[in-house]
């Protein structure tokens, strides 16, 4: 072997590891503990193992009860699948509109105070933090059963939703922008409007659109509890075992949502 | 120059000046001081051009007249009204007097450019007017006069992020002509720029400023554009003023004194060839 002319360069170690000793026993002793806490979670859960010895043979027992779809049971649940598809979108309307203040109220950038800044950070958690069906538990007991109480439960999980996403792109929103309306002497509502809504307004309809094809599926659900839409038509029929109208209803559920992801996507794709 | 008319006697102060800055201070929360008892008086409508290095405060003097900065002591006077100690609502109207031209451009970037323009009108119009961009005739007819003042004709309903730079500060001009303006502020407009844009631009904010016989504070970097469109240049180092004076007084010992030493004669010559736009 040829030797290059300089001495040997001791300055470096001749093996190089990408983790030092240290590292590498650290991530042992973090998969060791994530094993530890799967396991520990299917110990405390009281599996029924039995249950999954013939899981497989209910399974097709319950497929062979769907089938053949009964398709007369279609002109049923037309009704109400207009009816879900319209306390998704005005759920979500209405979320919208609430949102557009609580936004504002809770960007650090706009919001007038510490104090407000808290109130519009509760208001956000206490919308997000409970689901859409418990909101439709909530306003059921308010409002009585019907489509009144879904609208209602959808907007306000929604308006959590949207109004946390509004606030981060306020804040992230161009300050020369703003720092430019605020030079010409425009009042606070007016730099507010002019100055940075039409910079959070991609972040504002691409986030509406995406929570209305979020509530179409969740409104599928909401009849589980009473608050209108096909949910009914699917939990009745679960309840009388009417396996072949649960397969009609599961297929008339799935093409909804599906043209509704589509319409969503169509539509966020186009902003700009 | 074009001696001071009548309408703009009535906005002068006891002292005559359209513009008084008085040992105007500034010094960021990080303890920088940005401005060190600057005094600077404006009693024509000239174009003061403020040079100096990065840092030497220009911006910060600049932001202060408008208090997008909050100076931390001193007075300024635009005319007979003091800036520095009013409240909010009395700074929002004194802001409707002075328009603000930015190196940035700074146009809401998915408005048209008629929506940008009118914006310079906000003070003037309520909240719902402006939600629904229902301006008064007046306005929208002048909009229409200033876009074609400024070379923008036909561009009303382009949106602003369709523009070449040199456009979009043709609409930051055409924003702050629409406040009608008493006080000019001029940040950086040609550093975002091509040279010959970066004339164009500096040429049109020249010939504004001397038709409405206003005043405009220019930061500029550029010496030598400094020295072709300014009536008066005014040196700041280290947030203190060096310099004040015409731009034919400049030498190479002053631009040495604000900038540090260097090779300057360069850019003296260059700039006395190419003096333009000043009778």
């Amino acid at each position: 072997m040829r030797t290059i002319a300089t001495a040997p360069d001791k300055r470096y170690p001749d093996v190089w590891r990408r983790r030092s000793l240290r590292e590498t026993v650290t991530g042992w002793l973090w998969t060791a503990a994530i094993a530890f806490a799967a396991a520990w979670s299917v110990s405390a859960l009281d599996i029924e193992w039995a249950f999954f010895v013939d899981a497989h043979e209910q399974a097709l027992d319950l497929a062979q009860r769907m089938w053949p779809p009964r398709w007369s049971y279609l002109p049923v649940i037309v009704r109400p699948l207009i009816e879900t598809i319209h306390i998704a979108t005005l759920g979500t309307m209405i979320a919208l509109v609430l949102s557009i203040p609580l936004a504002f109220l809770a960007a650090r950038n706009t919001t007038a105070n510490g104090f407000t800044w808290a109130i519009g950070r509760a208001l956000l958690v206490a919308s997000r933090s409970v689901n859409t069906i418990i909101w439709g538990l909530v306003f059921v007991a308010i409002f009585g059963p019907g489509a009144v109480a879904g609208i209602a439960a959808v907007a306000a999980r929604s308006v959590g939703f949207l109004a946390k996403l509004v606030a981060e792109a306020i804040e992230e929103a161009d300050r020369g922008q703003i720092e430019a309306i605020e030079a010409t002497g425009a009042s606070t509502a007016q730099v507010y409007l002019v100055g940075i809504l039409p910079q959070v307004m991609p972040v504002l309809i691409g986030t509406t659109v995406y929570r209305w094809d979020i509530n179409v599926r969740e409104s599928s659900v909401l009849g589980f509890v009473g608050a209108g839409g096909i949910g009914l038509y699917l939990y009745a029929s679960i309840n009388q075992f009417a396996w072949q109208q649960v397969l009609v209803v599961l297929a008339a559920i799935l093409v909804i949502v599906l043209v509704s992801e589509a319409v969503s996507a169509y539509i966020r794709a186009r902003i700009s | 120059m074009a001696g001071v008319l009548p309408a703009d006697a009535a906005r002068e102060n006891s002292r005559g000046a359209l513009l008084a800055v008085e040992a105007l201070t500034k010094v960021y929360p990080g303890g920088q001081r940005a401005l060190d008892g600057v005094s600077l008086v404006v009693e024509r409508p000239e174009i003061v051009a403020i040079i100096g290095s990065s840092g030497a405060g220009k911006s910060t003097l600049i932001r202060c007249i408008n208090r997008l900065v909050e100076p931390t002591s001193g007075q300024i006077w635009l005319g007979a009204a003091e800036i520095v100690g009013v409240s909010r609502r009395e700074l929002r109207r004194l802001r409707r007097r002075i328009a603000m031209i930015f190196q940035e451009f700074n146009l809401v970037e998915r408005l048209t450019v008629m929506e940008n323009v009118l914006s310079g009108r906000l003070g003037s119009v309520g909240f719902f007017a402006s939600a629904f961009r229902r301006f008064p005739p007046q306005d929208i007819a002048g909009a229409y006069a200033v876009l074609d003042r400024v070379g923008l004709g036909g561009y009303h309903d382009t949106r602003a992020d369709a523009l070449s730079g040199g456009q979009r500060q043709r609409v930051g001009i055409a924003r702050a002509l629409m406040q009608n303006p008493d006080l000019l502020l001029v940040d950086e407009p040609t550093a975002s720029l091509d040279p010959k844009t970066a004339r164009q631009i500096m040429r049109l904010i020249r010939e504004l400023a001397t038709e409405r016989r206003r005043p405009a504070l220019v930061n500029i970097h550029d010496v030598a554009l400094a020295q072709s469109f300014a009536d008066r240049v005014v040196g700041l180092k280290s947030g203190r003023v060096a310099f004040d004076g015409p731009p034919s007084a400049l030498s190479a010992e002053t631009l040495t004194e604000i900038y540090g030493a260097e090779d300057w004669s360069q850019t003296i010559r260059r700039a006395d060839d190419e003096t333009e736009g000043r009778q």
